[in-house]
C-alpha cells in the first residue's frame, strides 16, 4: 500500500488540467438531453476532448485511446469534473459499450465502432429495458430474426437514454424464439435511423426529454453487429452492468465536486444555516471521500488482475443515495429558494441545485434499481438463498 | 499509487484471524463473563507469541517497524473476534509511544512489553476508563509534570462496571509521585496527541471488523431460521436490511485503511495538519456508523433471540457502543472534519494527504 502519487502520476496530472484550463469552454454547454443544439454542442465537445486524444484514456492507443490504467484514469476523471467540463453525452458508449467492445468485440467491430464513438461522430443510446421487462430484464421480448447475413429486429424498447437524438443503440434481444429467460438473448447493435425503427421521446420528471421509446418493426442489420456468440447476450450485458454500476458510470470526482460546491453553498449562505446543515455538509465530504477511496481500492485491486462482480452493487447503492442525500442539503441551504427554476428572476444561479436533485432522484433506479441491487448483495455477496 | 495490502501484510492479519478462531470463539468468550478478571493472560499469551505486540515498535527497540497498513487488518481481526483483551490499544498505542519517550524506565516496560507479554495499558485523557487495568503491569498516567509510568501495584484502580460484559472498566489514579517520569509536560502532550490518533484509527478498524461480524453473525441465523416454511433470509426485508449494513461497512472500510496509512513508520508520526486528523476522524465516525446499523441489524434480524443474552448479537452490540464513545467520542470527530471542511482547500486532488516523513527537526527523534 502507498497512497503517494508517482511522479509520472503528477506529470499526467498536470498534464490533463493543463489541457482542461485551454479547452473546457468557459460557459456550460446547454443540456443534450432539451435541444438538437445542445446536444449538438456536447457532440462537438466530444471531437474536441478526442482531437487531444482525451475520449477515453483507458482504451487502447489503436482505438484512440491511451492505453492507462484505472488509476490514470481517475486522475483524469479528477482533473475533468475539477475544470468544470461538460457531461458525457456519450456516457452510453465510451462508458457501457466501449468497454464491452474491448473485451468481447471481434476486431472488425472495434475498428469499425470505436472511433467514431471516441470522437463523438456516433452518439450510443442503451436499448434493454422493456414494457415488460424492467427490473426483470431477463423478459426481455424483442426479437431478431434470422434472414441469411442478417437479423430482422422487432419488439418495443423503452427507457433508452439519448435514444431521441442519438445515432446507434445497443439492445438486447431473443434470437432463439424457443428461449426463455436469461437464454437465447443476444446484443445487438442498430442505427436508430434505420428504416423500420420509430423512437417516441418521453418526458422526464424535468420535463426533458432525456429517453425515449422504441418501436421497432423488422429493423434490418448485418449479422455482423451482434457483439459476441448468438446467445450469449445475458453473459455480456451483466459484464456491461458491471462496469455502468460499478467504476466507470459515476467516477468519483463528479461527487467530490458536487461536495465543494456544497460547501461553498454553505459558506454563501452561513448566516441563515445552523449545526444540522454543518453536519450535513461534512457528511456530503465524507460520503464523497469514502467513495473516492472505495473506488480507488477497486481500481487497485483491478490493476492486481482481480475482478468486479456483485461488488459492483455497492458503489451504485452508495453513490446514488450520496447524491440525493447531498442535493436535499443543498436544497436545506437554500430555504425558500429551493423550489425556483433557473429561468426565475430571483434564482440567481441556484436554480442548477434543482435540477441536479431532481436528476439525482433517479439514481436508484437507473441502472438497475437499488431494490434489486440490494438483493444482488444479499444473495451473491451474502450468500442469503433466493426467495 | 496503490491502495491495496501487499501479501506479507495479509498474511500476518490471517495468521492472527486464524489464532482468533481457535482462543477466541464464542464459547470462550462466554466462558469468562462474570469472571473475577476479564483478561485472559493464557490467551493474552498465545496471541503475541504471534510477534503482534511490536508490529508498530521500532525494530532498535525490538519491534518490527511497520507502519499502520500493517497493523489495521490485525486490529480489524479483533474486532471481528471481539476479543475482550485490549490487544489493540497495547500494540497500537501503548507501546509504540512508549518507544517515542526518553530514559530507560520507558525502555525497561517497552521490554517488557515486547518480551514477556506484560500488559501496558495507558489513562488517556480521551479514553477515561482503562479497559482491565486491573490487569495491567504498569499503567502510563498523564499528570501536571507529563507523563508517569506506574506499576499497576502502586495504582488505585476503581472498577466502574459498564455495559460490555467482556471488558472491565476502571479509573486509574496513583499518588503524584509514583512509578517513573518518562515524559516532560511538553512531550507528553504530543505524545498523548498521537496516541490519540494512533487510537482512533486502530479502534475504527476494531468497529469496522465487529460490524462484519455482525452481519455475518446474522447472515448465518437468516439462513437457518425457518418461518412460514422458508428460511427468514429468503425474504427482501431481511436481504435489504443485511445488503444496507454491508454498504455501510464497504464504504467504511477504505476510509480506514487510508487512516492508517496516514501512522508512518516510526520514528514518524501520525501527521498533525487538519487533513490527515480530518481523515482519521472520519475513518471512525464511518466505523462507527457502520458498527450501530450493523449490530442494530443483526438485532433485527435475530428477532427476540437478539435480545436475548443466549446468541452473541448483544456482545457486539455492547462493544460498538464502548468503542464508539472513545478517543473523544462522534461529536468531537465531526467537528474535527467541520472544521477540515470548512477552512482548508476541497477537490479530488485533495484525497490523500501525505504522512509526516522523518526529518532532523521532529522533536521525538531519536538517534538509532
Amino acid at each position: 500500500m502507498d497512497l503517494r502519487y508517482t511522479d509520472d502520476q503528477l506529470a499526467f496530472r498536470a498534464e490533463v488540467r493543463e489541457w482542461m484550463a485551454a479547452n473546457v469552454p468557459d460557459e456550460p454547454l446547454p443540456s443534450f438531453d432539451g435541444t438538437r443544439a445542445g446536444f449538438e454542442a456536447h457532440r462537438e465537445w466530444e471531437a474536441r476532448l478526442n482531437a487531444g486524444r482525451w475520449g477515453m484514456v483507458t482504451w487502447p492507443e489503436a482505438y484512440g485511446g491511451r492505453g492507462l490504467d484505472l488509476i490514470r484514469w481517475l486522475i483524469f476523471e479528477e482533473e475533468y469534473y475539477a475544470a468544470g467540463a461538460p457531461q458525457r453525452v456519450n456516457q452510453n458508449g465510451i462508458f457501457l459499450l466501449g468497454p464491452t467492445l474491448i473485451d468481447y468485440g471481434t476486431q472488425a467491430q472495434k475498428a469499425r465502432f470505436l472511433p467514431p464513438m471516441a470522437n463523438g461522430e456516433e452518439i450510443w443510446a442503451q436499448a434493454w429495458s422493456e414494457p415488460q421487462a424492467g427490473s426483470d430484464l431477463a423478459a426481455v421480448r424483442a426479437k431478431a430474426v434470422r434472414d441469411g447475413d442478417s437479423y430482422l429486429l422487432s419488439g418495443h424498447k423503452i427507457w433508452s437514454s439519448r435514444a431521441v437524438m442519438a445515432d446507434w443503440a445497443f439492445g438486447l434481444f431473443r434470437t432463439d424464439p424457443a428461449s426463455e429467460r436469461h437464454k437465447g438473448l443476444s446484443l445487438i447493435l442498430f442505427p436508430l435511423d434505420a428504416e423500420g425503427v420509430r423512437r417516441q421521446a418521453i418526458a422526464q420528471i424535468n420535463g426533458e426529454t432525456g429517453f425515449a421509446e422504441l418501436f421497432l418493426d423488422e429493423v434490418r442489420v448485418p449479422v455482423e453487429n451482434r457483439v459476441g456468440a448468438e446467445g450469449e447476450g445475458w453473459r455480456i450485458c451483466m459484464a456491461t452492468a458491471g462496469f455502468e454500476r460499478g467504476l466507470m458510470l459515476r467516477s468519483p470526482a463528479r461527487f467530490q465536486m458536487t461536495a465543494r460546491r456544497l460547501v461553498e453553498l454553505y459558506e454563501a449562505n452561513r448566516e441563515t444555516c445552523g449545526p444540522a446543515q454543518r453536519d450535513a455538509v461534512a457528511q456530503a465530504w465524507m460520503a464523497a471521500e469514502a467513495y473516492a477511496l472505495s473506488v480507488y481500492a477497486t481500481a487497485s485491486r483491478l490493476i492486481a488482475g482481480g475482478g468486479i462482480g456483485a461488488e459492483a452493487s455497492l458503489n451504485k447503492i452508495f453513490w446514488s443515495e450520496m447524491d440525493i442525500a447531498m442535493h436535499e442539503t443543498a436544497l436545506a441551504i437554500l430555504g425558500a429558494r429551493a423550489e425556483l427554476l433557473p429561468t426565475a428572476p430571483a434564482a440567481g444561479d441556484v436554480g442548477r441545485w434543482l435540477d441536479g436533485y431532481l436528476f439525482s432522484l433517479a439514481g436508484p433506479i437507473y441502472a438497475g434499481t437499488n431494490d434489486i441491487q440490494r438483493n444482488i448483495i444479499a444473495e451473491r455477496l451474502l450468500g442469503l438463498p433466493r426467495a | 499509487m496503490n491502495f491495496a495490502f501487499s501479501e506479507e501484510q495479509t498474511m500476518m492479519a490471517d495468521v492472527v484471524r486464524d489464532a482468533l478462531l481457535r482462543e477466541c470463539g464464542s464459547a470462550a468468550l462466554r466462558s469468562r463473563i462474570g469472571a473475577v478478571c476479564s483478561f485472559d493472560q493464557d490467551r493474552w499469551r498465545k496471541l503475541l507469541a504471534l510477534g503482534v505486540a511490536g508490529v508498530l515498535v521500532r525494530e532498535e527497540a525490538g519491534g518490527l517497524g511497520l507502519g499502520g497498513p500493517d497493523f489495521v487488518q490485525i486490529a480489524e481481526a479483533c474486532g471481528y473476534a471481539c476479543l475482550p483483551e485490549p490487544l489493540v490499544d497495547h500494540a497500537g498505542v501503548v507501546l509504540p509511544l512508549l518507544s517515542a519517550c526518553e530514559g530507560t524506565a520507558a525502555g525497561e516496560a517497552l521490554a517488557r512489553g515486547l518480551e514477556d507479554g506484560a500488559f501496558l495499558a495507558l489513562a488517556h485523557p480521551q479514553t477515561p476508563w482503562v479497559v482491565a487495568a486491573n490487569a495491567a503491569q504498569a499503567v502510563v498516567l498523564p499528570g501536571p509534570d507529563g507523563l508517569r509510568l506506574v506499576p499497576g501495584a502502586d495504582t488505585v484502580r476503581v472498577q466502574q462496571p459498564g455495559i460490555d460484559p467482556l471488558r472491565q472498566l476502571f479509573t486509574v489514579s496513583a499518588p503524584p509521585e509514583a512509578g517513573v517520569r518518562i515524559a516532560g509536560p511538553q512531550a507528553s502532550r504530543t505524545l498523548l496527541a498521537r496516541a490519540a490518533e494512533r487510537g482512533a484509527v486502530f479502534t475504527a478498524a476494531e468497529l469496522v471488523g465487529l460490524a462484519q461480524a455482525s452481519v455475518d453473525l446474522a447472515v448465518a441465523y437468516a439462513k437457518e431460521r425457518h418461518q412460514f416454511g422458508r428460511p427468514i433470509g429468503a425474504n427482501q426485508a431481511i436481504k435489504h436490511h443485511l445488503a444496507s449494513a454491508q454498504v455501510k461497512i464497504a464504504f467504511a472500510r477504505p476510509v480506514v485503511h487510508a487512516a492508517a496509512a496516514l501512522v508512518p513508520p516510526e520514528p514518524g508520526a501520525p501527521p498533525e495538519d487538519m487533513e490527515a486528523r480530518a481523515r482519521i476522524s472520519h475513518a471512525l465516525l464511518a466505523a462507527g456508523e457502520a458498527a450501530e446499523l450493523a449490530t442494530r441489524t443483526a438485532l433485527q434480524v435475530h428477532g427476540a433471540m437478539g435480545y436475548s443474552w443466549e446468541v452473541d448479537v448483544h456482545l457486539y452490540l455492547k462493544r460498538a457502543l464502548s468503542l464508539t464513545g472513545r478517543w473523544g467520542g462522534p461529536e468531537y470527530h465531526r467537528q474535527r472534519v467541520a472544521e477540515r471542511v470548512l477552512s482548508a482547500p476541497l477537490g479530488p486532488d485533495r484525497l490523500f494527504p501525505q504522512p509526516v516523513r522523518e526529518t532532523d527537526t521532529t522533536p521525538m527523534k531519536r538517534t538509532a
